[in-house]
């Protein structure tokens, strides 16, 4: 089911954009607690440090080091607002194939669940390289995605599978709803199901990208349902 | 969206990026607001020599805000003799840390074209015909 290249960008604002717009407020109360890997890298940075958080959603890591300065951006209009109240940091509306950043100027970026909703192999590696332009050189960008391989989950995926997936997101009508403050379905009293689009990298093709996208890679691993690498820019 | 920001940001066109027009990216009609913030004297310290520091200028005089000085100040002039946060480091953390735009325009220079800012929060998302 993957998309044709050239339908990508309009396959992903309704899949991707779209969704996330509508369920922001929803999304933003279920996501607070810092994965340790990424709450690490974060720390790790020195004092003084400028970085980016590309695809911050609601900014949950922009508070994790209080001695570093994030520039958090994503799509979602709504999710910035949730975002921008991370103080001291700033959060910007910009897409991750049009980034609003100089190249070579960052000491790190981290980009969270962000390039396994680009559509096609080519724009997630296009994404990888436009992160990893941002970067001086050897600065280091954490990356996550979500993995093929997740026995442990009830999702039920595994090694063999379906990359392509539409996963669904679930707002509880009713009661559970109504008592959440700032959801912004209040006032509906049904269940309602948006489907996100997901690529879901198996062993390994995180790496390959990175390799395409003119990177090399420091570190990488599994963590709870997730890869993750450590990347960095090879030198002009 | 505080000035420090700006410093950190461009034109989203590929084709603007690489010109030196592009930054830093001029305000217009911009309102600014005054946010309170924590100091945190050694994060000033640090993160100073990481700036552009023509481009902070530029700024600071296209929003009528009083001149910098004209180099990026030296790590001494920052802490007073026994220690403390010096006028000057104090007086940064309020231009780049709590001065912010609240709204307006922020305009590329290679393109011209403006993105808007609103409560606070830039928008960067280009129109389909520009990217």
């Amino acid at each position: 089911m993957s998309p044709l290249a050239k339908e990508g960008e309009a396959y992903e604002q309704e899949h991707v954009h779209a969704v996330y717009e509508q369920i922001a407020s929803h999304f933003s109360s279920t996501r607070y607690k810092p994965w340790p890997i990424i709450e690490r890298f974060l720390r790790d940075r020195p004092n003084g440090a400028i970085g980016l958080d590309i695809g911050c959603g609601n900014g949950k890591y922009l508070s994790v080091n209080p001695n570093i300065y994030i520039v958090g951006s994503d799509r979602s209009t709504n999710l910035v607002g949730i975002a921008s109240k991370h103080q001291p940091h700033s959060v910007v509306v910009s897409d991750i194939l049009e980034l609003p950043h100089a190249d070579g100027i960052f000491d790190f970026a981290i980009t969270i669940a962000v390039v396994h909703h680009l559509s096609t192999t080519e724009r997630r590696v296009e994404a990888i390289r436009s992160v990893l332009a941002t970067l001086k050189a050897n600065a280091p960008a954490l990356i996550y995605v979500w993995a093929l391989e997740q026995d442990g989950s009830r999702r039920g995926w595994s090694e063999g599978g379906d990359q392509d997936v539409m996963v669904p997101w679930v707002m509880r009508g009713s009661k559970k709803a109504a008592r959440q403050q700032d959801c912004v379905a209040t006032t509906q009293t049904e269940d309602k199901v948006f489907h996100r689009y997901y690529h879901l990298y198996r062993r390994g093709e995180l790496e390959e990208e990175i390799l395409a996208a003119g990177g090399y890679v420091l570190d990488a691993g599994y963590e709870k349902d997730n890869w993750w690498a450590i990347a960095a820019k090879q030198p002009d | 969206m505080k000035l420090l920001t700006l410093n950190f940001l461009t034109c989203a066109r590929k084709t603007c990026k690489s010109t030196a027009a592009a930054f830093p990216l001029h305000p217009k009609d911009a309102e600014l607001e005054q946010i309170e913030i924590d100091m945190n004297p050694l994060f000033v310290k640090n993160m100073l020599p990481r700036l552009e520091w023509e481009a902070m200028k530029t700024l600071t005089q296209e929003l009528g805000l009083p001149a910098l000085p004209a180099e990026t100040p030296a790590p001494e002039e920052l802490t007073t003799e026994d220690g403390e946060a010096s006028q000057v480091l104090k007086d940064l953390h309020v231009l780049l840390m709590e001065t912010s735009v609240a709204s307006g325009k922020l305009v590329c220079g290679n393109c011209g074209h403006e993105y808007a800012v609103k409560e606070g929060i830039a928008n960067f998302l280009l129109p389909s015909h520009m990217v």
